[in-house]
């Protein structure tokens, strides 16, 4: 398979992905919120910020919004295109690369991945979202889900299949961490808040598990949530399930056996793989589940850079040649997009 | 479909009645449900001077062209000798240059063109076929015979087109094929891809043909997509290929491949940053190298384009009388070339009533329609013939025929072309039919999908 496609099929599943993700921790947030309507602003302020903070993208929005209540937040998640992580965008990304690989995709994934694409520039979307933003959402998931589901079962099982699924997996595992990361922010000299009652079942919902989880944990506590959603081996959005299957599709790609490893990448997954293997909930939290976390992403991000430079870039095996510009992310520059136009 | 004295001509006089039994209702239905095909499909083009890359698609009129036999085989022959002469004619240039030593055509004309490329004189391309693949644009005139309107030997576009247009008509309209006895057309991307193997440089293993897009912003990226998914080939941008050792490979997951035929999308002048315009982003570095040591085959060949030139379209006749012995099948529009003395006189006396067409533009952009224009636009329009006349070339306006177009609910007559698409490789081979390109303005001459155009199903039928 091109390298370029490889790429491209990884980054449209990791945008359907993190759509999906965003799309219900809004719907879950939202929906918490209509328990807590006697919330002043200050204390919308203290519910929404947490949220922000763990998405990373903190920074982006103080710049472009002046007050982080409810509308400000949900759009900048939702429909602001300057944001590179708001579902629109990622929505936006997911097509770019698919129709990048146009020809890799069978006609039913590329038709509803445009499907999404025309729903969410609909004038329907567009009032859905105000007068019913739960149907808004749920449309954006079931969309996703739709994918997820023509994806499984119209691809060839191969190289293609192995880096949409390691795409996939990666990006779940970044965002089970980081919903779990709202907790971190919530103490910022709110007692109440500090003690997450109101915040662990909407962590729970948010990653989707809060079923899974009734039906193997007793009760909703620090530790278990924890536990649960980091190192649980059956629950297919917990960090330890998806690394196990971003090992075992890295270890596909190349041949090698698993345990065993030929690149970095898989090394690099393998290790993590055994940290997680023989982790401990007490050790996250006596090392602060904050810095915990932010290892966890800094080692999914590793993982990655490993995969497009074996894969995309392959230094080793062009020395003399330099590419030109390829960039993890697919995306183009003016002056390319001029000459592709002049032909 | 209509005779002159609106009597139903004999070949569509089936379909005539078929559509008469449909409902108006059930037929605006049918029409939408296939318009949403297209979209669905992202059968679109992209619309430039955009910013957000907005898509559109190309209107489609469910109401098929109908070309019956003898017609379609008159064409077929036609279309045979012309690119029959064109490739002689490239390759005669690009190599001794009789046509032009026996004063057949004056040596200025070809050595001015603009996309001549002297580099490649004495190169011998593989197998000697230059153009592989012709959108030959033909239209109808009031005669009711066809002429060519110009010879598209670069990088025609639209055969995605005719393929999906035969697709959504019989997703929306199955019952009309019935006894109709359609030629079928989905033999285009086997034929095309049989050509391709077929000039690749190395014999011994199965070749490995790409397609080189320029990209996703580029208006016919889906139909680059839609050909290279049909021939079950790599579409493959400038980067993800590079040249080792005068060979030219693409970058895998599991490492480089070598490749041996590139049909390419993508203009001369981009191909290769090093021989040709030094800020291509979207060619492959050393390009060139790899092609002239016969490492890979190109397809359509670089120099084409000085067939393409409207001067030299001028020539097309002479060239098949030179090379053939033949009288053309297929006559030109008659043209008037404004560096001979006398058609420039005439064409400056005559511009509100002819077409002005600049030699190397395409798309209707560099155009001057006499009889729609404005003083202004023939004032500017003289100056820029008198300031550059080998540049320029007029024709009478040509009455396009007219074919039923479903028009805001009901049936009007629009002006319609026809572009059949001519593989040249082990044989000349043409899918019966073409696209057929509809002006959708009422009396526009315009066919083009940038300015207003839409296209049709064309049905070429079988002898009864």
């Amino acid at each position: 398979m091109l390298s370029r496609v490889a790429n491209s099929l990884y980054w449209m599943v990791r945008y359907v992905e993190r759509a999906d993700n965003l799309a219900r921790l809004i719907d879950v947030n939202q929906q918490m919120l209509l328990d807590n309507e006697s919330l002043d602003s200050e204390r919308l302020r203290a519910f929404w910020r947490p949220i922000i903070l763990s998405t990373g993208d903190e920074e982006l929005f103080n710049r472009l919004y002046d007050n982080a209540g409810s509308s400000e937040v949900v759009r900048f998640l939702t429909d602001d295109e300057s944001n590179p992580n708001s579902i629109v965008f990622c929505i936006l990304q997911a097509r770019e690369n698919a129709r990048t690989v146009r020809d890799q995709l069978s006609e039913d994934l590329w038709e509803e991945l445009n499907g999404l694409f025309l729903y969410i520039r609909s004038e329907e979307a567009k009032w859905l979202r105000v007068s019913n933003p739960q149907r808004f959402y749920e449309n954006i998931r079931r969309s996703a889900v739709t994918f997820l589901g023509i994806a499984s079962s119209t691809t060839m099982r191969g190289e293609q299949w192995d880096f949409m699924e390691l795409g996939r997996h990666l990006e779940r595992a970044d965002k089970t961490t980081r919903f779990l990361d709202v907790v971190t922010y919530l103490s910022d000299g709110d007692e109440e808040a500090a003690t997450g009652t109101v915040h662990w079942p909407a962590i729970l919902r948010s990653c989707g598990a809060l079923g899974a989880f009734r039906s193997s944990e007793r009760s909703v506590t620090a530790p278990s949530v924890v536990n649960f959603l980091i190192f649980s081996r059956n629950f297919p959005r917990s960090v330890r399930f998806c690394i196990d299957r971003v090992d075992v599709c890295i270890h596909r790609i190349s041949g090698s056996e698993r345990g065993t490893f030929c690149n970095r990448a898989e090394r690099e997954s393998g290790k993590l793989l055994a940290d997680l293997n023989y982790g401990l909930t007490s050790v996250a939290f006596s090392v602060g589940l904050h810095h915990f976390l932010d290892n966890l992403q800094a080692r999914f991000n590793a993982i990655g850079d490993a995969v497009f430079e074996c894969y995309v870039l392959m230094p080793d095996r062009i020395k003399s040649y330099q590419p030109t510009e390829l960039r993890s992310a697919y995306s183009t520059s003016n002056w390319q997009m001029q000459q592709q136009q002049q032909q | 479909m209509f005779a002159d004295d609106l009597t139903v001509r004999t070949h569509c006089q089936e379909l005539y009645r078929k559509l008469q039994s449909l409902d108006r209702k059930d037929f605006q239905n049918r029409k939408a449900a296939a318009e949403l095909y297209f979209l669905r499909q992202g059968i679109t083009f992209n619309v430039y001077h955009d910013e957000r890359g907005t898509e559109r698609i190309f209107p489609f009129d469910p109401v098929p062209r109908v070309i019956d036999a003898a017609e379609w085989e008159h064409i077929e022959t036609g279309l045979t000798q012309r690119i029959t002469a064109l490739n002689l004619f490239l390759y005669d240039i690009y190599h001794d240059q009789q046509i032009l030593n026996d004063g057949v055509i004056p040596r200025f004309y070809v050595e001015h063109a603009k996309h001549y490329r002297p580099e490649f004189r004495g190169f011998d391309v593989p197998k000697d076929i230059y153009i592989h693949i012709c959108g030959t644009d033909l239209i109808r005139d009031k005669d009711g015979k066809f002429y060519v309107l110009e010879d598209n030997g670069r990088c025609p576009s639209g055969a995605s087109y005719l393929l999906e247009n035969r697709n959504a008509m019989k997703r929306a309209f199955p019952g009309l094929f019935q006894e109709m006895r359609v030629r079928p057309v989905d033999s285009y991307p086997n034929d095309l891809l049989e050509m391709l193997e077929y000039i690749s440089p190395r014999r011994d293993e199965n070749p490995v043909c790409v397609l080189l897009t320029p990209g996703f912003y580029n208006s016919a990226y889906f139909e680059h997509c839609y050909l290279a998914r049909e021939m079950g080939i790599q579409i493959v941008e400038g980067s993800d290929l590079i040249v080792l050792d005068r060979a030219v490979y693409m970058r895998t997951t599991r490492g480089l491949q070598r490749v041996d035929v590139i049909y390419r999308r993508i203009d001369d002048d981009f191909l290769d940053p090093v021989v040709f315009r030094k800020d291509s982003v979207l060619g492959v570095a050393g390009l060139m190298n790899a092609y002239r040591a016969g490492n890979v085959a190109l397809a359509n060949a670089v120099g084409t384009g000085v067939a393409d030139d409207k001067v030299m379209y001028y020539f097309v006749p002479k060239m098949i009388e030179y090379y053939l012995g033949q009288e053309p099948i297929l006559p030109n529009v008659p043209t008037y070339l404004a560096s001979e003395e006398q058609d420039l006189k005439y064409i400056i006396e005559h511009l509100p009533e002819l077409v002005v067409k600049a030699a190397n533009e395409s798309g209707g952009y560099g155009m001057l329609i006499g009889p729609c224009a404005t003083r202004e636009e023939i004032a500017n329009f003289r100056e820029r013939i008198l300031s550059d006349p080998r540049n320029y070339i007029a024709q009478p306006v040509m009455s396009l025929s007219r074919a039923p177009t479903w028009c805001e609910g009901q049936m009007e007559g629009r002006h319609v072309d026809l572009r059949p698409y001519i593989i040249y490789g082990d044989g000349v081979k043409i899918v019966p039919g073409g696209l057929t390109r509809v002006a959708l303005k009422k009396g526009s001459l315009v066919v083009n999908s940038s300015q207003g155009g839409g296209s049709k199903d064309t049905w070429v039928l079988t002898r009864k």
